[in-house]
């Protein structure tokens, strides 16, 4: 089973331990401004919406690559950078729509969301569940129950 | 590690800026943010300067865990002479600003003398300068924030600023950061002010180590485990510090009308389930629960006003969410001044932020003129034509844009309730120690909190020691002393570490000790974290006494003293300092007079 990251920006509560979980495994420190996934406050805090990359099928970062740098694990399914053979030409950035892959001045290299390798510790972390690691096919699944739930039209017994 | 070991000194007198070394031998001694501060404090100034001239010292300081993974790992203290109290100031603040710092670099900033004209600091990854603040200076904090990130283009930029009230020395004026945290107590806002400094804004890159990161892990995994699964920690999330309003109105413990009495009337409107609850219009003050950085409690409430109410219906700028009322702004907007309309009380709370002042103090001394008002000593004439009655929610939102702003009336209440029952004859009305005033406990019905207050290093505060648990078991003031010393040493540890005191709802001393040990470099047991929290204590006592404090001053004011309490479960009461006070001294190992003895201070070594 294929997984994906499930964000439900309602949840977050901008503690930011995701940005910190993520740049710990991929740097051994803690440090925010190298992280992967990033959490957008707005007004006053009044909304938190953490953001990473969400693993397109056809990754424009990886057709856009001219180097080949940019492959698919074909077990997790993300879309994953060889550091080795980047050039950090930067078209990638350039490429994707959202924004979720980022050149990094310190490697000369761009930094993307890898999954963990399949064990995202954003996910691990997050300490109200907005973002959770499910099921690919199912991301739906649960807001699609709590709307179903709602078609109950009997009277309550 | 856990450390940048670098200090940034800051001479606005000669316009420099230099990083130093940390002073590993003191960080080892005393720890970080709150103890490392003091004692760069005490190395650097003399502790009889006035706190509003060049000579002060402020002193921004994070611990190290701060920016760490450890839950709360925000923290950040700011340590200087206080010109509320003219006693060491410390006042913490969670948000982002502090871990910021740390990821730009630094451990402590260190602001020296004062600035010939405005100006803010913008540090960035180890590059600091000091900018002109002319454009800045006269706006509120949330318009610094915005402009500066505006003129940098950086919108990651964290920063911590004064408004009005501490440009024009509001004595209770404080320092926000991210927009509605705030180093809130004792003045810090106007020494900043003091420095012609408007403003500091802080971006880093530069990432946090540990100097084992597999126990670290661990450690942070256990702790946040324990957290998660705590009731208080939990109450925290569901009901942020407001839970304690209904708490305390049922022990009979809410300070009301300037502390005549102890129980409010009103308290069920201003309530958790008041800010839950739709009004007639169908608005609900309450929009959700924010977390500071790193914090898995996330405390933090996000409200917003009636857009009918009075106080914003002719002003749109103020329909936005911000920061909503905790405990200590709802004590303080509501039953000490007796006002019991939860939209008037949250727009008075976003007026402090705003404009950069300390809700407690700005109530409690808003009380006493209230008071002081209906004894007929101070007229409408004096109050800008407001009736400044008890429960009068308009005169108290008023007068919050006016303190803020630094007008009218506002100027005499921006003296502190302190000096403003002086300057009206009625000194006994006062209801604070060392210039500062109470929070929102009462100390005839918690007498451990009583003892706390009159002996807190920095003025009445209820969070430099925790006695709950004995004041609400037995209502005497019979051992209550040991217990107030062993808790005030306690949280001078957690407050050194960089986390915040509210995950003591769930972690004791060895779940400090593992994060630290796993931090830092260097062997630390739990005795050695446990006497750094005692020496800690020492030191700021020190301070206080080098800057001229005495025994005196440890005490209460006649009300608690000689008034009971009129209700509640410790009715008849009467705070009874004259039994608690020699036998927290001789635990501590401190004279009659109250100056640590020299044996005391060799065991310290201090």
């Amino acid at each position: 089973m294929q997984k994906s990251l499930l964000i439900t920006p309602e949840l977050c509560t901008s503690c930011l331990q995701c940005e910190m979980a993520c740049s710990f495994e991929h740097g051994g420190v803690f440090n925010p401004a190298k992280s992967r996934i990033k959490v957008f406050e707005f007004e006053h805090g009044r909304r938190a919406v953490p953001y990473t990359c969400t693993q397109c099928a056809e990754a424009w970062c990886m057709h856009a690559c001219p180097v080949e740098a940019i492959t698919k694990n074909a077990e997790t399914g993300a879309m994953e950078v060889e550091d080795a053979v980047c050039v950090g030409c930067k078209v990638c950035t350039i490429a994707c729509p959202f924004g979720t892959i980022n050149y990094n001045a310190d490697s000369g290299k761009v930094l993307k969301c890898d999954l963990c390798g399949g064990d995202p510790k954003c996910a691990e972390v997050c300490p109200t569940a907005a973002i959770v690691y499910v099921d690919s096919d199912w991301t739906g699944y649960d807001r699609m129950r709590s709307w179903a739930a709602k078609t109950d039209v009997q009277p309550a017994t | 590690m856990g450390w940048q070991k670098q200090v940034l000194r800051v001479d606005l007198n000669k316009s420099t800026a230099e990083a130093e070394p940390l002073n590993m031998e003191w960080a080892n001694a005393y720890l970080g943010e709150r103890g490392l501060a003091t004692k760069y404090l005490m190395e650097n100034m003399d502790p009889k300067a006035d706190a509003m001239s060049p000579e002060n010292v402020l002193i921004f300081a994070t611990g190290p865990l701060t920016g760490t993974m450890s839950s709360t790992s925000g923290r950040y203290a700011v340590v200087t002479k206080g010109p509320l109290t003219n006693c060491i100031a410390c006042s913490n603040s969670g948000g982002k600003f502090g871990a910021e710092m740390k990821f730009a670099g630094y451990d402590l900033l260190i602001i020296e003398g004062k600035a010939e004209k405005p100006v803010y600091l913008h540090i960035v990854d180890g590059k600091v300068e000091i900018l002109p603040a002319d454009e800045l200076w006269g706006g509120s904090v949330w318009e610094t924030e915005e402009s500066i990130k505006a003129k940098h283009q950086n919108p990651l930029l964290k920063v911590a600023s004064i408004g009005v009230a501490g440009e024009r020395g509001v004595y209770f004026a404080c320092i926000i950061n991210d927009l509605h945290r705030a180093a809130g107590r004792s003045g810090v806002g106007a020494v900043m002010g003091s420095k012609n400094l408007k403003a500091i804004a802080v971006h880093g890159t530069r990432g946090v180590t540990v100097d084992d990161p597999t126990a670290f892990m661990s450690a942070v995994k256990e702790t946040h485990k324990l957290l998660a699964e705590n009731d208080g920690a939990k109450e925290l999330t569901d009901y942020g510090t407001h839970a304690m309003i209904d708490m305390m109105q049922e022990w009979g413990s809410l300070p009301t009308r300037n502390f005549n009495e102890v129980q409010f009337e009103g308290t069920h409107k201003i309530n958790p389930a008041a800010s839950t609850t739709p009004n007639a219009n169908g608005h609900r003050n309450l929009i959700t629960n924010k977390a500071c950085f790193g914090c898995t409690i996330a405390c933090g409430r996000i409200a917003h006003i009636d857009e009918e109410h009075f106080t914003i219906v002719n002003r749109p700028r103020y329909k936005h969410a911000s920061g909503g009322i905790e405990y200590e702004a709802a004590f303080a907007l509501g039953p000490v001044v007796g006002v019991d309309d939860i939209d008037a009380l949250t727009f008075a709370s976003f007026m402090t932020n705003e404009h950069g002042m300390d809700p407690i103090s700005f109530g409690v001394t808003l009380a006493a003129a209230m008071e002081l008002f209906e004894m007929g000593v101070i007229t409408e004439a004096d109050t800008d034509g407001i009736a400044l009655n008890f429960g009068n929610a308009e005169a108290l939102t008023i007068m919050a844009e006016k303190t803020g702003k630094h007008e009218g009336f506002g100027q005499i209440l921006g003296l502190g309730s302190k000096r403003l029952c002086e300057k009206y004859g009625h000194p006994e009305l006062f209801m604070g120690v060392k210039g500062q005033e109470f929070a929102g406990y009462d100390g005839r019905t918690l007498q451990g909190m009583g003892l706390g207050y009159a002996t807190s290093n920095r003025g009445a505060c209820h969070l430099k020691h925790d006695t709950f648990g004995v004041d609400m078991e037995d209502t005497s003031g019979n051992g209550k002393a040991q217990p107030c010393k062993d808790s005030q040493d306690f949280v001078s540890l957690v407050d050194s570490t960089g986390l915040c005191l509210f995950t003591a709802a769930a972690l004791g001393m060895e779940e400090y000790h593992m994060q630290i040990d796993a931090a830092c470099e260097g062997d630390w047991s739990v005795e050695r974290l446990t006497e750094i929290g005692e020496r800690v204590w020492n030191l700021e006592r020190q301070f206080n006494l080098a800057a001229g404090i005495t025994a005196a001053d440890d005490t209460l004011p006649k009300r608690l003293l000689e008034t009971p309490a009129p209700s509640g479960s410790a009715k008849g009461k009467v705070n009874e300092l004259d039994k608690m006070l020699p036998e927290y001294y001789a635990i501590r190992g401190w004279t009659a007079d109250g100056v640590p003895s020299n044996e005391t201070l060799s065991r310290l070594k201090l």
